[in-house]
């Protein structure tokens, strides 16, 4: 199909509401990410306020939380669906949909060199339905008893019962209806991505020479293909057991003074389905940062990616392993112990990919000629968290270690660290990176650095010390810990967590200006700004549907040779031909 | 209505997108060259050096943190697998503080070493195959040590024989509270089920089955006492929802599960008497207790009650979320000699004295 095909004429609405155009889609995703990502965030700062000064009254609460902030004290059930859509909100709407959506449809057809996605259809309907799951989520904050507030994992049979809290009334049924739409449009996405990486690459596009961003956004597709549906049927199941009497995972139940009907049913058979997704959407929402990262830690090294056999197939080996360690979160659910052995080893199994990672990602740096541009500083910053999380996964995976530090602070701060903040600065650092590329215009570097100094603090400032109060035995999820005095003297400890978070939130105002105000104002890119490899600077600034004016740029090379002896330049773009004599690497 | 309210904006805020796009097609027909947002020498140079004061940062953190807080880390053990797993807790912690000292440091030191200068070429380094083997050799030599070390401790504690001198407890679970059900002379539960709970007007707490003979004998209570010594398995239920019976002191936890029964076993090795009298456990108090005089004083100042002072007792937390009190379903839990385990538990109504 030549560019042509795609020029047919563009009304409004197609051309900007129901685009098929991959690039409109991408920044459709990315705009409705950050609008989820603002809610999700002000709410995290709503209830660390309640957690530093349990049971004050703050202003801001009446405010916002109104009849659920009597005299603006935060009633606990506000704080558990505060926590709950906290978490469904950046894990699902932020980091599975804002991340990959963004950058795995921006990318994919400019990077493999493709006009469009294999369907800009399913492409468009994709993006519609993940909006409308948006906003069956944020409706669902205005019902009468208020949204779901059983935990993002919600477990059963709380989630199940309207009668064990308010929040699993019709907030729980909006919060399921919501979730099988966004697992409708996650799927679509993906079989998408993947159907465009295998078809539609250019001439020369072999797949070792995909850059690593494609790498990782195809296998997370493939990830997410495998176990989303498993998501969905949990959640139908749930449905069923709600609405019609079915008990897959109620059994034995008497609650507000009744036994109810529910016969044979296990909430640990719930436990298994969420996780066979939930674990695996652990990698779903990091792969696609990790895939960032080498991309733009390279360009700004102006160093090939070192060892990129070894990070394809650590991508490889930590999408497999990601399937088959769902049980090391439920290690004390009454399983099994002999699972648990089971899962502890293929767990810690996943740390050997994860090291070789790291690693790489250090040796890339060394002796490189590093342009610390925002993007790379974020790339960096990912890099230390992913660490700095990632080793305390060691102590987690362990099923003996995990028995003490289950649901408590110390699993919060882990699993905030390595997917939470990581995926969080990969998601910048592609901001950043590809700013150029989505709007014509560059972000403000200054405003930028600014963003990522105070971040960067405030990330550790915050998460670090929740490490102590979990080791001190603070269970998670807790409206108050004022009903223990033995941690009372953890207060003090709260106090600085939740100072350094509203410092942090302050600091994502300064990106969302530089944002907004740079999509209008900022100063128009230049072809290729970074001095990067791969194909997506190669089309013009302009977007227009089809990418390429004229053929598709023929591929002769890997996306890595930087810094190459023998080239003038400290970069090779993937299009340039081989000099006479000239080697590729062996990859 | 308010629903109808979120789909106006949020079709409004699309609007808003269409729009700036719109603007950024005009304003690109006036472009010119421009790498002023593209990193200088003089950014890459201040940033480099930040990320070496990073790494400072990261070191203080940890140094201030340990300082200040070092002493609300694993509190002592007081179960007998608690001394084997705080063993295996510090060699990780160990572990994972090495390399997380060295990895940071080599990548914040390069990253502030080869912060890049007008003019310089990088290494054109893309592989090494020794280099990547041995740092993969290396995880699994220590992985593989963590786990069977792990695996062997975990099998000691899960797999606990049911041996005669063992105390059967049951835990019992509801929103929003713990009780604790003794297996009475016999040492046998007797079966239990939801739905006797509503049999005698409400006075058969945990819905023991009172055509069990083994069940007549059980003893209710609200509040947990231990023999220290002597290994206690713990059956675990729950009535309504998924609750979770954490003891942090003996490194203990299992999840209450409706329709099932889970197990936990350990041996508590320090009494209530001798915790108190430990000498972190001392300075511990003293420290909560000062904190508690001064919001006290701060209470009083506002005309409210004054907070009771505190005195150490082992804790039984719910720690799987449970719905709104969630934060305040605790028992306290009593370790002591047996003899005094014996003389209190002798006091206690059966099952067969309450329901007569």
């Amino acid at each position: 199909m030549g560019a042509d095909a795609h020029h047919h004429k563009e009304t409004f609405i197609t051309k900007y509401i129901f685009s098929q155009d991959h690039k409109m889609i991408s920044k459709q995703y990315l705009i409705t990410g950050l609008i989820m990502g603002i809610v999700g965030i002000a709410m995290s700062l709503l209830f660390r306020l309640q957690l530093a000064w349990p049971e004050q009254p703050f202003g801001i609460f009446e405010s916002t939380l109104g009849k659920w902030a009597p005299d603006g004290v935060m009633d606990p059930n506000v704080y558990l669906a505060l926590v709950t859509i906290h978490g469904t909100i950046m894990v699902f709407f932020v980091l599975t949909a804002g991340l990959s959506g963004t950058f795995s449809n921006l990318l994919i057809p400019l990077q493999i060199g493709a006009r469009d996605m294999a369907s800009g259809f399913l492409n468009m309907v994709s993006y519609w339905l993940f909006f409308l799951s948006s906003v069956v989520m944020l409706a669902s904050l205005f019902v009468e008893a208020g949204p779901a507030a059983a935990g993002w994992t919600i477990y059963p049979p709380l989630s199940a019962l309207p009668q064990a809290q308010p929040g699993s009334g019709l907030g729980m049924t909006l919060w399921l209806v919501s979730m099988a739409i966004f697992i409708a449009s996650s799927l679509l996405g993906s079989l998408n991505y993947i159907v465009t990486v295998i078809n539609l690459r250019t001439k020369g596009m072999s797949m070792t020479r995909l850059p690593l961003t494609i790498w990782a956004f195809f296998v997370t597709a493939i990830i997410g293909v495998v176990s989303f549906p498993v998501l969905l049927s949990a959640a139908l199941l749930l449905i069923m057991d709600r609405s019609f009497g079915t008990s897959f995972f109620l059994s034995d139940i008497f609650i507000q003074g009744e036994v109810l009907h529910y016969q044979g049913g296990s909430p640990v058979l719930f436990e298994h389905l969420f996780w066979f997704l939930g674990h695996p959407e652990v990698y779903i929402v990091l792969l696609p940062a990790l895939g960032i990262t080498s991309e733009v830690l390279a360009t700004n090294a102006r160093k090939p990616i070192f060892g990129y056999r070894a990070m394809v197939a650590s991508i490889l080996a930590i999408a497999f392993l990601s399937t088959i360690v769902w049980g090391h979160h439920m290690f004390i659910s009454g399983m099994n112990p002999f699972l648990g052995s089971v899962f502890t080893f293929t767990t810690l199994l996943i740390a050997i990919p994860s090291a070789v990672k790291a690693f790489n990602y250090i040796t890339t740096l060394w002796k490189g000629n590093l342009q610390l541009n925002p993007a790379m500083l974020f790339s960096i910053g990912l890099v230390s968290t992913f660490i700095t999380g990632g080793l305390t996964g060691i102590i987690l995976g362990d099923s003996t270690l995990d028995i003490n530090v289950h649901d408590t602070y110390f699993v919060v701060a882990h699993f905030h660290l390595v997917m939470g903040i990581s995926a969080l600065y990969g998601l910048f650092a592609g901001v950043y990176h590809w700013f150029p590329k989505m709007f014509g215009r560059m972000l403000n570097k200054r405003l930028g650095y600014i963003h990522f100094w105070i971040t960067a603090v405030c990330a550790y400032g915050v998460f670090f010390p929740m490490h102590f109060i979990g080791m001190a035995g603070l269970p998670r999820r807790y409206y108050t810990n004022t009903a223990f005095p033995y941690f009372d003297d953890l207060a003090d400890i709260n106090v600085v967590i939740t100072i350094f978070a509203l410092i942090a939130g302050a600091a994502q105002i300064v990106f969302l200006y530089n944002f907004i105000h740079s999509m209008f104002y900022g100063k128009p890119t230049v072809q290729n700004p970074w001095k990067s490899n791969t194909l997506e600077w190669t089309a013009p600034i302009k977007h227009f549907h089809g990418n390429w004016e004229g053929d598709i740029p023929e591929v002769h090379r890997w996306a890595y040779d930087y810094s190459k002896p023998g080239h003038k330049e400290d970069y090779v773009p993937q299009h340039i031909p081989l000099k006479k004599g000239e080697k590729e690497l062996q990859h | 209505m308010t629903t109808l309210l979120m789909i106006t904006i949020l079709v409004s805020v699309s609007i808003a997108v269409w729009q700036i796009t719109k603007i950024f097609q005009v304003a690109q027909l006036n472009k010119k060259v421009d790498d002023s947002q593209v990193a200088n020498e003089k950014d890459n140079d201040w940033n480099g050096k930040l990320m070496f004061a990073f790494l400072v940062f990261i070191y203080l953190i940890t140094i201030y943190s340990f300082w200040e807080w070092g002493d609300v880390l694993l509190p002592e053990a007081a179960s007998e697998h608690g001394v084997d797993y705080d063993r295996l807790m510090w060699i990780s912690m160990a572990l994972i503080f090495f390399v997380q000292i060295v990895t940071q440091a080599l990548l914040h030191y390069f990253s502030y070493k080869y912060r890049g200068r007008k003019g310089l070429k990088a290494l054109f380094y893309a592989d090494n195959d020794r280099l990547e083997f041995i740092w993969t050799i290396i995880p699994v030599i220590v992985l593989a040590g963590l786990i069977l070390y792990g695996l062997y401790a975990w099998s000691n504690i899960m797999n606990f024989e049911e041996d005669e001198d063992a105390l059967v407890v049951e835990l019992y679970a509801q929103q929003f509270n713990w009780k604790a059900r003794y297996a009475g002379a016999d040492n046998v539960l007797g079966d239990a089920n939801v739905r006797f709970l509503q049999d005698y007007d409400g006075l058969n707490l945990v819905g023991i089955d009172s055509s069990d003979p083994n069940g007549l004998d059980d003893v209710v209570v609200q509040e947990l006492h231990l023999p220290v010594g002597r290994k206690v398995i713990f059956k675990m239920r729950s009535q309504d929802v998924l609750h979770s019976a954490y003891m942090p002191h003996f490194r203990a936890q299992m999840n209450c599960v409706p329709g099932m029964i889970t197990e936990f076993a350990f041996t508590p090795t320090i009494t209530t008497e001798e915790m108190r009298q430990n000498p972190d456990m001392v300075a511990k108090v003293q420290k909560i207790n000062k904190i508690r005089y001064d919001n006290s004083q701060e209470l009083i100042a506002n005309g409210e009650e004054a907070l009771d002072s505190y005195q150490f007792d082992y804790l039984l937390l719910c720690n799987k979320i449970c719905g709104a009190s969630h934060y305040n379903m605790q028992m306290k839990i009593i370790v002591e000699e047996e003899k005094d385990f014996n003389s209190w538990m002798s006091q206690q109504t059966t099952f067969a004295e309450v329901i007569q």
